[in-house]
């Protein structure tokens, strides 16, 4: 079905043409003719508009409309859905998030993880258990070159020395066998030192810091075991790791609850910090919970999002290295669509893997039995490839919400998990996610765009 | 040249389709 989506934002039209990828920036007669353009023929639309418009100039601005057409730039056709490289391709497993501690020295009030254990007991993984997954992967990639491993918990430095062990094994494994295995490392900064940030520099291809903003936002949500603010320990380990990171990738990424709206404050407060790569996500957690974001906060949530991408805009244009990352989009060299169509592989070529052995389609199903899907330690039957299957037909196409919305091909599908918490079914997408979503990518093309005029006055 | 509209970007996902799948790239 072909499909457009038109939006304006701090005074730029834009039209994106959903199925060929292609943005356009758009003044208001074309913005307005795009009303019209599927439903009246031309003299119609010239006399609906006339009385705001120069009729010369919708004349002019319908004919551009309709080269856009003929050149498949604009309500161009979704071909995807039986594209060959897409009914036949074969997810093999290429990543895994090894839960090497699940126990935690910070008690953040919204973790996912139950404060680490998810809800279990708590444990640390074995050098022997961190072996076999690493085998495992490598047996399950097929003829993947590239293969993952996020050091995972939990706190992951509560285990280090597995950890470096298993970063040693994996390499000898990588040049026995054909692979490169790129590591990463999620941490909160509690148990940084000199020797762990030089060998995390060395060896971790990306890293997440955990951060949640402004001191008193941070030191509210995210309180040591003995009930202490964890800002001020972090924030210079995280600076010293930073400094030394040179050109490798880090985040730093915080969660932004109900208690902080005017989370754009967080942002530019990491920029300050110099942490110029970072992120902030929105907590995900059910209403019971005085923090978790409700509906009625979408609007406030929206402005937010608004109001830093102009001032991320702005700081861009004048040659800022800051970047957010719901506001990265690679315009010209993105994923391709086969990628865009089914996200994050969760289940077909990621899984989670537990201090125990047991096998999970990702870190957020980790703890519910109903998604184990086997134990490395069993191996007559590894897998449960029925329960693997549901996970390989998660795509676009296979979501009803997913298949008619404009936003498909960027934000793929969404989290399983959370449309499995929030609707008990993997396929209905979580609606507040959705809308949030939505607004972070008009968000991402309006900087482009903003970038562009500003490039195209200064030229 | 279009007077009333700018192309910030044009098809690019069309392309993908037949060349892309290869995996290699980075897996949330």
């Amino acid at each position: 079905m072909a499909m457009i989506h038109k939006f304006r934002l701090h005074d730029i039209n834009i039209v994106l043409d959903v199925n060929s990828g292609a943005v356009h920036v758009v003044d208001d007669e074309v913005f307005h003719i795009l009303d019209y353009y599927k439903e009246k023929n031309e003299n119609e639309i010239i006399d609906a508009l006339k009385n705001t418009y120069e009729e010369k100039k919708l004349k002019e601005a319908y004919e551009e409309v309709k080269s856009l057409e003929k050149e498949g730039v604009l309500y161009s056709e979704d071909d995807y859905e039986y594209d060959p490289n897409f009914v036949n391709r074969e997810p093999v497993i290429k990543a895994l998030c090894l839960h090497v501690a699940h126990d935690c020295n910070l008690k953040c009030k919204y973790c996912f993880a139950s404060q680490g254990d998810f809800n279990g007991t708590k444990s640390l993984m074995s050098y022997d258990m961190g072996k076999k997954a690493l085998d495992f992967l490598v047996e399950n990639s097929g003829k993947r070159r590239n293969l993952e491993v996020d050091f995972f918990g939990g706190e992951p430095l509560m285990n280090w020395d597995v950890v470096k062990d298993l970063v040693s094994y994996g390499q000898k494994l990588g040049k026995e066998k054909g692979k490169n295995f790129r590591f990463t490392l999620t941490t909160n900064g509690v148990l940084l030192d000199d020797e762990k940030i030089e060998y995390i520099n060395k060896h971790m291809h990306n890293v997440v810091l955990s951060l949640d903003g402004r001191k008193e936002i941070n030191d509210t949500m995210r309180p040591t075991l003995n009930d202490k603010g964890s800002y001020d320990l972090i924030v210079p380990k995280f600076q010293k790791l930073i400094n030394g990171r040179k050109d490798k990738y880090y985040y730093v990424r915080g969660t932004f609850t109900r208690d902080n709206i005017d989370f754009s404050n967080d942002v530019l407060h990491f920029a300050d910090l110099g942490f110029e790569l970072n992120s902030v996500e929105p907590v995900v957690d059910t209403e019971d919970n005085p923090y978790a974001l409700r509906r009625e906060d979408l609007p406030r949530v929206f402005e937010e999002y608004e109001k830093l991408a102009l001032e991320y805009a702005n700081r861009k244009i004048n040659g800022d290295k800051f970047t957010f990352f719901h506001f990265i989009i690679d315009l010209n060299q993105g994923p391709c669509v086969i990628k865009r169509l089914v996200g994050c592989g969760a289940g077909a070529e990621y899984l989670a893997i537990t201090p125990e052995g047991d096998i999970y389609p990702c870190h957020q199903f980790v703890g519910n039995e109903e998604f184990k899907l086997g134990n490395l330690l069993d191996e007559n039957s590894k897998m449960n490839h029925s329960k693997i299957e549901k996970f390989k037909d998660l795509h676009v196409y296979s979501k009803d919400e997913c298949r008619n919305c404009w936003a498909k091909f960027y934000c793929s599908g969404g989290c399983h998990a959370n449309a499995y918490n929030f609707n008990n079914d993997l396929k209905k997408p979580y609606d507040l996610g959705c809308e949030m979503q939505k607004k972070r990518i008009e968000c991402a093309l309006m900087i482009q765009a903003k970038i562009m005029l500003e490039g195209d006055k200064n030229d | 040249m279009k007077k009333h509209i700018k192309t910030l970007t044009s098809s690019n996902l069309k392309e993908s389709a037949s060349k892309g799948g290869c995996g290699e790239c980075q897996t949330c």
